[in-house]
């Protein structure tokens, strides 16, 4: 009996050391999104009530608060430019010649008619830093075991009450999300249907973003190409770089 | 007394030359009295129904709060000062809360402004007391304009979404408790009225207002820290300006009326002058000075500004009179240019303007009757009665 009993404790506490906390978990999964730099190219394919478009942007990102996006196709949006410092954000459009500054209901607005605002774009990707952290599940998605984990804010001014993260038990990568207002409503999803590794880190290569409140398919986001940890020169980061 | 009995003799005798410039003239008259008075109405219905549902005696403000800049809506709400509490306890004054927000009106997402207002109140002209129906949902009030753009309709729910005053997002549903009909765009395109209580609670915003609008006539201007308050003359001031520049244009229209009835005043005189010259020597041998002259071509031009009056009033006076009676109708495409004034504009024809007019039309035909006669002072009385021109 007590051979036994000694097994189960055994076992118990090496169930333990085997599974991380939620925190633990949520600060691998920071670890894993945030890098130094990268330069990507991506394709953002908006499905609308009339049929979909796809607009192509390359970013320059510094750390987790700094980027700069141009776009590359189709012919319309090609040559506009959005510039993120902190927490502000300016677009430059080439028809116009203009620098904009998108502040208050500008950042409610549809990032080139996705289900993105730019107010998301704004968002700290450092979950870590917003958030309390409660392993709620273990489920199954794209046939990887993964922890559904709740995270509630920590401080008020966070735009997410609430979220909800299904993260990769191996890869330490988030493959389903979910997006609540302060009362409950679900509003945004995202899910990614592919990763890949990149420079030992893994990638979301596709994934849906969708505004649930609105209809339609949502946004699809496919990275076609990322090079991590490059080094990027101060004059790309700038307001400069808008209209050059 | 002799040149005006003679001046009405001759502009009669002249038969039907005269009575076509009468009517010409007297079309200037109509139009310009028509436009300012038509312009006049506008004005003052578009300010009495603006100050009726939204600037009511005045208005202070968050001293943040620009209608304009929507990049500073986010921070402009604070406490009401202690002073205006007690205004707003009387029902001297109502606050709202204003928020950004969007809603969702059948999966197309909308940006809006939430504001909220005391369902109570007694200080706009709008309907809010629709907004006291909370069976257990958010009552909400909504313009027919932003019904048409939103497809919304009374007893709709609709997805509303918003952030609170740390910025944390949230969401509800609100039911469209009435559709209103105003003439004020201002309150109605792309907003949405909710309770004032509701509103602290959703935004986080307890006891707060971004502005407060004082009762009409209210004397209440105290200087109060935070807060900026704005009168009429300054709320008003696009909307005059607005006015000021509509009556500016039009005015190009009864100029060059005024224009070709001027013209053919001046065609008129000279042609008399051309061919009375036997008329005119012979009133000169009879002892007629050159100045009289003057005076009797010069009065004789500007009778045509009296008898155009006179001309004016009898059909144009049962046409205003009916005007301001049953208003001018304005097409359904007018109330998309945001102009606060319904389907009818009712003109308003003042004395002043009335007066004013007949004095301008009177001094410019004056003044262009006046022009040819200068000949008449190098007119010689020998040559004038064997015909030969001056």
């Amino acid at each position: 009996m007590k051979k036994l009993i000694f097994i189960m404790v055994i076992l118990f506490a090496g169930a333990l050391i085997a599974q991380p906390s939620a925190d633990e978990i949520i600060k691998k999964v920071d670890a894993n999104t945030v890098t130094d730099s990268q330069i990507a190219i991506s394709k953002m394919i908006i499905k609308g009530r009339r049929g979909s478009r796809t607009v192509e942007a390359k970013t320059w990102q510094r750390g987790s608060n700094d980027s700069f996006t141009e776009y590359l196709a189709p012919a319309r949006e090609k040559g506009t430019k959005m510039l993120k410092l902190g927490d502000q954000l300016w677009t430059y459009s080439p028809s116009t010649d203009r620098t904009i500054l998108i502040s208050g209901h500008m950042l409610r607005q549809s990032v080139m008619g996705s289900d993105l605002s730019y107010e998301d774009m704004m968002e700290d990707p450092l979950l870590q830093n917003m958030y309390n952290s409660k392993i709620i599940g273990e489920e199954k998605i794209l046939d990887r075991p993964v922890w559904a984990i709740e995270l509630t804010s920590k401080k008020d001014d966070i735009s997410y009450d609430r979220r909800k993260v299904w993260v990769d038990k191996d890869r330490y990568i988030i493959l389903k999300e979910e997006l609540y207002a302060k009362s409950g409503k679900l509003l945004k999803t995202i899910d990614i249907h592919e990763i890949k590794k990149f420079d030992g880190r893994w990638v979301a290569t596709s994934l849906t973003y969708k505004d649930v409140l609105k209809d339609g398919d949502g946004t699809q986001m496919q990275l076609d190409e990322i090079k991590l940890n490059q080094r990027i020169p101060d004059y790309i980061l700038s307001k400069a770089s808008l209209r050059r | 007394m002799l040149i005006i009995k003679l001046a009405i003799k001759n502009l009669l005798g002249a038969g039907l030359r005269t009575w076509l410039n009468v009517i010409a003239l007297s079309f200037s008259y109509v139009a310009i009295i028509f436009m300012q008075g038509l312009y006049a109405g506008m004005n003052n219905q578009m300010e009495a129904s603006t100050i009726k549902v939204q600037y009511g005696g005045g208005q202070y403000w968050h001293e943040l709060y620009d209608p304009y800049d929507p990049l500073s809506l986010d921070d402009s709400h604070a406490k009401i000062p202690n002073e205006i509490s007690g205004l707003i306890k009387n029902n001297d004054a109502a606050s709202i809360l204003i928020n950004q927000g969007s809603i969702y009106p059948n999966g197309r997402m909308q940006n809006i402004l939430i504001k909220g207002i005391d369902p109570n109140q007694k200080i706009l002209a709008i309907p809010t007391h629709f907004l006291n129906n909370q069976n257990g949902f958010i009552p909400a009030l909504i313009g027919g304009r932003m019904a048409k753009s939103s497809g919304l309709k009374k007893g709709d729910f609709v997805t509303i979404r918003w952030r609170d005053a740390k910025g944390t997002f949230d969401a509800d549903e609100v039911k469209v408790v009435e559709v209103i009909n105003t003439e004020v765009s201002e309150i109605d395109n792309g907003q949405i009225w909710i309770p004032l209580d509701k509103m602290r609670e959703m935004t986080v915003m307890p006891g707060e207002a971004t502005l407060i609008v004082l009762k009409q006539n209210s004397q209440f201007t105290k200087n109060l820290s935070g807060w900026e308050f704005k009168n009429l003359d300054f709320l008003l001031a696009d909307l005059r300006s607005l006015a000021t520049t509509k009556s500016a244009g039009a005015s190009i229209f009864y100029f060059v009326l005024l224009f070709l009835a001027m013209l053919a005043i001046f065609d008129t005189q000279i042609l008399s002058i051309f061919r009375r010259r036997k008329e005119m020597g012979t009133l000169m041998a009879l002892g007629m000075t050159r100045s009289t002259l003057i005076k009797l071509f010069t009065l004789e031009g500007s009778m045509h500004a009296v008898l155009a009056a006179f001309a004016a009033m009898l059909y144009g006076g049962p046409l205003v009179w009916y005007l301001a009676k049953v208003g001018y109708g304005l097409p359904a495409s007018t109330d998309s240019f945001g102009f606060a004034l319904g389907d009818r504009i009712y003109p308003e024809f003042t004395a002043l303007l009335i007066i004013g007019t007949i004095l301008l039309v009177l001094t410019v035909t004056s003044i262009v009757s006046y022009l040819p006669t200068r000949r008449i002072t190098k007119l010689k009385p020998t040559d004038a009665l064997r015909g030969k021109f001056i």
